[in-house]
């Protein structure tokens, strides 16, 4: 596996420091790519659409320009062949960013990302590590339809030889794919669909951001809400609403979804006695499962209610936007999964947010 | 990457030959070159050709006059639901501007048995098998995932992932060839498959493996490629360094690179690979040559990527344009035509405008259909959460 880190205290929002510009999520992103880009010769992006269309989701926007052609790589509709294309150009030294447009297009490199690029370090016997890092978009809410909607990052999460993350915020945009350059094993890149347009400001200078640890977005006392990505900003504001009656939440940000940060997970438990998952995938063999079941493993002494989970309906994600929304978590849900767990009334009686245990 | 390691190789004089043809840059904006079959000129001439004459000589100026009104209603609904789009009616449009003549010569020269496996912008084929324009709408207005029936039309529904119907046809051809109806004699029983896909999927493995696997089977399947010259912002360089109807011999199968803004030529070549899979003789590979005139999806825009003497160099390529020159110069449509075409034209325009603005959104309960044949006890569950929690918003709202 790969080697450990050493993980920081669990970080709260940034509080009001010397910020720089108003920025958003997707030149968070950008900026990061630049950093790289300059900061070491061996890092090339290549991907569909990267260059002068600026990357599918406008995050590359600018770089081929600055940066030529060599190094911002358009490439063939083959996601197989340029996803195998990195893992190769790892192995000879370089440090390859691939970006594939979004994760459903990943299942076609899936054979590459599972029983190549996570298993070569060990079938070699040590001798070839692959220090990939593989970027793309996930999730629903857009109106994309059933095909191009997933959340698979849990799948992901499931594979030994891969770190996997989940920036949520401005400051994890900006900051995390340096380090995960600097992993000499493939780390995955998640990056919600829904987060792009985010704006904020980032803390002048920038802080050294992990790859290991959950971050503790909000504290409170009542209940732990546990999300990712695009998820955290729903159960924020679901802490909101949970505040005006008078529930204090603490809502962590998973970051890391491989591995997992059990010690951020468990002390927050320990302190509130009960918990919510929040998981946009659907709930039958996810991520929240097995956080849920990591929870009841290490935490069952801790836990004065069932732990609750807030997931995707189990149906391929349907495209008119009014039924994509009720498919998906929101505030509302899941502050409804909070106040069951919190008022311990939800047991028996489902109060039919469509989170009752499927 | 590097191209020194091949050149130095040693090698022969006919190699050495090859290998430069190989090395030889792909030209920017091509005009397909000597062997594209054209059979109409871009000014509407008729060009003789002995070996696809036959395929259209005896289409009656009816049957011209019928290909002539597809490519324009065709391109009208096309510029209705951009329209459309523009105005917040529609999530997403994939225009079929500039290809109307690759899809209604190749969609006209199928035959009620034959099966088509279209990608999403095959809005001239579908209107070719009698899908109703509105259909195709609902899919783009998000409220519905394709309203057809595609055993009715024979018109399998789009596929949005790209390349992947090439398996399904590649697939279906093969079920063609097991219930024993290919190389019968019989015009009405014999049947073929064809496959609809871009120069940018022609770089899927999906469709790579697509091409082996009919090429061994000897399935009855017409690869048909729209070489629209971008696939997104990629140029066809990013994709191929040789013309790729010339990749089909190596799959061992005969590719033929067409004019695909010329309705006649397209439907000519079109036939002859039909034929050659009806009557057993397995795939074809036809690269229509032609240029996507508007952006991939309104969610484009192509300026950013392209430059506009391109696109107008193709606009002097434009198919309908040349339709109507052959057809006035021949003294086979006269202007009552036109004029009583366009009026048809702007009538379909407005139905079709009429019945995407009134189309009903999905109930709320419809995200649980279908997700399994049978009911299923965790989708009937939710299906009950689902129904109960908004019962309870009405609940309240009464007191």
């Amino acid at each position: 596996m790969t080697p450990a880190r050493a993980p920081s205290a669990p970080r709260r929002e940034a509080a009001p420091a010397p910020e720089t510009a108003v920025t958003t999520y997707r030149e968070a992103l950008r900026e990061a790519h630049r950093e790289a880009l300059q900061r070491d010769p061996r890092v090339f992006l290549m991907g569909e659409d990267v260059g002068r269309y600026g990357g599918s989701f406008a995050v590359s926007l600018g770089l081929v320009e600055e940066f030529g052609e060599e190094r911002i790589r358009d490439t063939p509709l083959s996601e197989s062949a340029f996803t195998g294309a990195g893992i190769g150009a790892a192995i000879r030294g370089m440090r390859p960013i691939v970006e594939i447009m979004t994760v459903n297009f990943s299942l076609l490199a899936l054979d590459q990302i599972l029983n190549n690029a996570a298993t070569l370090l060990h079938m070699s016997g040590g001798q070839l590590a692959v220090p990939l890092v593989i970027r793309m978009t996930t999730g629903g809410g857009r109106q994309l339809a059933a095909q191009h909607s997933h959340s698979l990052e849990g799948w992901y999460a499931h594979i030994p030889g891969l770190r996997v993350l989940a920036p949520a915020t401005l400051e994890d945009a900006r900051g995390m794919l340096w380090p995960a350059l600097q992993d000499p094993d493939p780390v995955l890149i998640f990056e919600h669909g829904s987060l792009y347009g985010l704006k904020g400001s980032l803390p002048d200078p920038l802080p050294e951001v992990d790859i290991a640890t959950a971050a503790v977005r909000r504290p409170g006392s009542d209940v732990t809400l546990v999300a990712y990505g695009g998820g955290l900003g729903k159960t924020l504001e679901a802490a909101e609403l949970l505040a005006a009656d008078g529930i204090e939440a603490e809502v962590i940000d998973l970051r890391v979804l491989r591995p997992l940060d059990d010690a951020t997970l468990l002390g927050s438990l320990a302190r509130t006695h009960r918990a919510v998952v929040v998981d946009e995938a659907w709930r039958s063999g996810s991520l929240a499962g097995e956080i849920s079941a990591r929870l009841a493993e290490k935490g069952f002494w801790d836990l004065d209610a069932p732990v609750e989970r807030v997931c995707g309906a189990e149906v391929p994600l349907p495209y008119a936007a009014h039924l994509e929304q009720a498919a998906l978590p929101q505030p509302e849900t899941i502050a409804a999964a909070a106040r069951r767990a919190v008022r311990g009334d939800g047991t028996g009686e489902d109060q039919g947010d469509g989170s009752g245990d499927g | 990457m590097s191209d020194n390691a091949v050149a130095s190789a040693s090698t022969s004089a006919s190699e050495h030959d090859a290998l430069a043809e190989l090395t030889a840059p792909v030209p920017e904006v091509g005009d397909g070159g000597p062997e594209m079959v054209q059979l109409l000129t871009p000014e509407g001439q008729r060009v003789e050709s002995t070996e696809y004459d036959h395929y259209v000589q005896d289409l009656t100026d009816d049957d011209l006059r019928g290909f002539y009104r597809d490519l324009v209603l065709i391109r009208r609904v096309d510029a209705e639901a951009t329209a459309l789009q523009r105005q917040g009616e529609l999530g997403i449009w994939a225009s079929l501007l500039g290809q109307e003549a690759a899809q209604v010569g190749s969609g006209r020269a199928l035959r009620p048995q034959d099966y088509a496996f279209p990608t999403y912008r095959e809005h001239g084929v579908a209107w070719c098998r009698g899908v109703n324009p509105l259909n195709l709408l609902g899919l783009f207005r998000g409220v519905n995932h394709g309203g057809w029936d595609p055993n009715e039309k024979n018109f399998h529904l789009y596929t949005i992932v790209i390349g992947a119907q090439t398996l399904h046809a590649t697939g279906y051809a093969m079920g063609i060839q097991r219930d024993g109806d290919v190389g019968t004699g019989d015009k009405d029983r014999d049947a073929a498959v064809i496959a609809y896909f871009g120069d940018g999927a022609s770089a899927q493995g999906d469709v790579n493996e697509a091409f082996v696997y009919a090429a061994v089977n000897n399935a009855p399947v017409v690869f048909f490629c729209q070489n629209n010259q971008w696939a997104i912002s990629e140029p066809n360089e990013r994709q191929t360094r040789i013309p790729l109807y010339q990749r089909a011999r190596g799959f061992g199968f005969p590719g033929v690179r067409v004019d695909g803004n010329d309705v006649l030529a397209v439907y000519a070549v079109t036939q002859q690979a039909l034929n050659a899979a009806r009557s057993g003789n397995g795939p074809t590979f036809i690269e229509a040559y032609t240029y996507r005139m508007g952006a991939h999806t309104t969610s484009d825009d192509p300026t950013k990527y392209r430059v506009s003497a391109e696109v107008e160099v193709w606009k002097h390529r434009d198919p309908i344009e040349r339709l109507k020159s052959y057809l006035v110069h021949q003294k086979k449509a006269d202007q009552d035509f036109f004029d009583a075409l366009d009026k048809e034209a702007d009538e379909l325009a407005a139905t079709v405008r009429e019945g995407c603005l009134s189309m009903p959104d999905p109930t709320g309960e419809s995200m649980f259909d279908h997700v399994y044949v049978e009911p299923h006890p965790l989708v009937e569950q939710e299906r009950r959460e689902f129904v109960d929690y908004h019962a309870g918003f009405a609940t309240e709202g009464e007191h």
